[in-house]
């Protein structure tokens, strides 16, 4: 309707009326749900496919056939896929340990204290989060054979290191921008030393920050994919470089039941990060 | 303030901040057992000497002696204070026992007697059986006794307040005041407070500092504040004032002859010294207002309403003079009436007692 309508009779009307629809209620709209669910399908139904099809019972993944849960037994069985397996664990154990506590303290510095170039370093603190994953892998793999450094479990686990690191900055440093300096000071006025305030104060005060950053670095480094590539050597092949191989022979349910496997895990992780964010942003006073 | 040295001795502190200078050459001495105001509106540098008491700044020059401890590098945890916060930085991860306990805690303080002195500061602040508490449980006024207990209970020589009152709404603000005073007075130790607001810093302070721009501008008990401030500044931001430009025309029988603008020649009792030009000042309570010409003894000046502000307890008239000058007079309503007897338009005079004249040389 144009704004230049300024009689009092009402407009005849033409559509259906719209009963108790406002102009932001866009989900109660059908169109508008239409385009949801067109675009939920679009984005999960290859996800959703590939779960499926990891229960069926056939040797190609074409048509179905049956449900089982043979291909799980047989991933399972899998000698080197479990080899795989481990190595991922332990390097996302590893890489996620060292990150989050550099990581944590990176954040922490970063909103707590002032030094020169303190802008610069904070716009490279996030190059590693925006620069192509491809670059970050090349370069990473230039450096180790710069310094002639064998590739294998180290060098994967360095790298991981240097990827995770900004993530777990970046949200320790959003968990901090919330704290209340005063309450640092309230702590050192009542007689605690710097140690003791940042045990007592500062640090319980980020452990969300800290736990979600630490989730999403154990994620990000579970599934890697082009930087463990590039900076894997021979016995240090992780899951999903482990799949993508099996991949190239033929997708069999087998590599469905071991990417479920891989989705289930990431998933929960992300899950608990999200939520442990959530509950830190509650508790905020 | 020449016998012996207070609790806090001020000596000729500056801080700077790259070029901005926040606190300007301070001297103070505060006494032992007093209630100290630091009154100024924001960004006077109150709270800047306050955190230089704390130990968060450092002054860029001078001393500070707290206690006859000189403090230059004394870090914070180690200062014989303790601090209010104006947001009250309760631990918000802490219960209120463990709050108040934290002091006590984290310089290895003996926990049953820990235990006992936190169930003293509780009951201190009123606050007995809030112990579990957490932070989020709490009002604002119960948060800012948290802060109140966790301070007191380090027995400090000097508790200092930063604003304490000015998160709270105006009916707990009251009664926090009269609270603070009797908490003073039950420990006995010397409260230093920081507040822009001049009902805060007169009801509570036995002496308040003014500060303008980094300087002190006067120290004195509030009553000496009120009704005899040194200069226009500090008359004019405690208070309320009907100020006149004018000049010293001589002096006449003892009393200061000043050619005021808008009135006539007047002469009012002064023990100062003034020359040139100057200002004088009458508070509004002090104004009485006529139908006709005041007495002779009196000063007046004759004005047309323009307006009249109701507030129940009083009413502020707004006189016009002939040359445009406003005049405020605040006129209790002290017969209980509903018809106003000052209406808009009327001619009245309004008119004080010599010696009620402030005379502001500066």
């Amino acid at each position: 309707m144009s704004i230049s309508t300024a009689t009092a009779t009402p407009a005849p009307r033409l559509r259906r009326p719209r009963r108790d629809i406002g102009p932001l209620d866009y989900t109660k709209r059908a169109w508008m749900r239409l385009l949801l669910a067109v675009n939920f399908v679009f984005l999960y139904f290859p996800i959703v496919a590939l779960i499926a099809f990891s229960f069926n019972d056939s040797k190609r993944n074409i048509t179905w056939q049956g449900f089982t849960f043979k291909y799980y037994t047989q991933a399972f069985n899998n000698n080197a896929l479990q080899d795989a397996f481990t190595n991922s664990l332990m390097i996302a154990a590893i890489s996620t340990a060292v990150s989050t506590v550099l990581g944590t303290m990176l954040g922490v510095a970063l909103h707590r204290y002032r030094f020169p170039a303190k802008d610069v370093v904070e716009s490279w603190v996030h190059l590693p989060i925006v620069i192509p994953e491809i670059c970050m892998g090349v370069a990473m793999l230039a450096l180790f054979a710069l310094i002639k450094f064998p590739l294998g479990l180290a060098t994967v686990i360095v790298s991981h290191i240097a990827f995770s690191i900004p993530f777990v900055a970046v949200v320790v440093r959003a968990r901090m921008a919330g704290f209340d300096l005063s309450l640092e000071e309230a702590s050192r006025d009542l007689g605690a030393n710097q140690w003791q305030t940042f045990w007592n104060v500062t640090f319980p005060y980020l452990i969300p920050g800290a736990v979600a950053g630490g989730l999403l670095a154990l994620t990000l480094s579970l599934d890697d994919f082009v930087i463990t590539f590039f900076t894997s050597g021979p016995g240090s092949t992780t899951f999903p470089i482990k799949i993508y191989s099996m991949v190239r022979f033929s997708v069999t349910p087998e590599v469905n039941a071991a990417s479920t496997i891989l989705i289930v895990l990431t998933l929960t992780l992300t899950v608990v990060a999200m939520a442990m964010q959530g509950r830190g942003g509650n508790k905020k006073i | 303030m020449t016998e012996k040295p207070g609790i806090i001795s001020i000596r000729n502190v500056s801080r700077r901040f790259g070029t901005v200078t926040a606190v300007h050459t301070v001297s103070l001495e505060i006494g032992e057992g007093e209630f100290f105001a630091l009154l100024g509106p924001s960004g006077c540098g109150k709270t800047t000497l306050l955190r230089m008491l704390a130990g968060f700044e450092s002054p860029t020059e001078g001393e500070i002696v707290i206690a006859g401890i000189p403090m230059l590098g004394v870090d914070p945890n180690r200062r014989p204070v303790n601090m209010v916060f104006q947001s009250y930085a309760v631990f918000p991860h802490m219960t209120v026992e463990q709050n108040v306990g934290y002091g006590l805690r984290v310089t290895g303080v003996a926990r049953a007697e820990a235990a006992e002195r936190v169930k003293e500061a509780l009951s201190l602040v009123k606050l007995g059986g809030f112990e579990g508490r957490m932070p989020s449980q709490l009002s604002g006024g119960q948060r800012q006794r948290v802060a109140l207990a966790r301070a007191l209970v380090k027995r400090p020589k000097v508790l200092l307040l930063d604003e304490p009152l000015s998160a709270l709404d105006a009916k707990l603000r009251e009664a926090m005041q009269i609270e603070l005073v009797r908490l003073q007075k039950t420990v006995g130790i010397t409260f230093v407070i920081v507040t822009h607001d001049q009902d805060e810093a007169l009801s509570m302070a036995n002496r308040i500092a003014v500060m303008e721009a980094g300087r002190v501008r006067q120290v004195a008990a509030p009553a000496d504040l009120y009704e005899f401030p040194n200069s226009r500044f500090v008359a004019g931001f405690i208070g309320k004032l009907n100020l006149f430009e004018g000049r010293v025309a001589g002096v006449q029988d003892g009393k200061l002859a000043l050619d005021i603008k808008g009135l006539d020649r007047i002469a009012v009792p002064f023990d100062g010294h003034a020359s040139g030009e100057i200002a004088i000042a009458i508070r509004p309570e002090k104004l009485r207002l006529d139908r006709q010409p005041s007495a002779a003894d009196r000063i007046g000046v004759r004005g047309r309403v323009s307006e009249v502000a109701y507030y129940g307890n009083e009413s502020h008239v707004y006189l016009k003079t002939d040359d445009g000058t406003s005049v405020t007079a605040n006129v209790p309503n002290s017969a209980r009436s509903t018809r106003p007897t000052i209406v808009v338009g009327d001619e009245l005079w309004a008119s004080w007692d010599a010696a009620d004249t402030l005379v502001l040389t500066e």
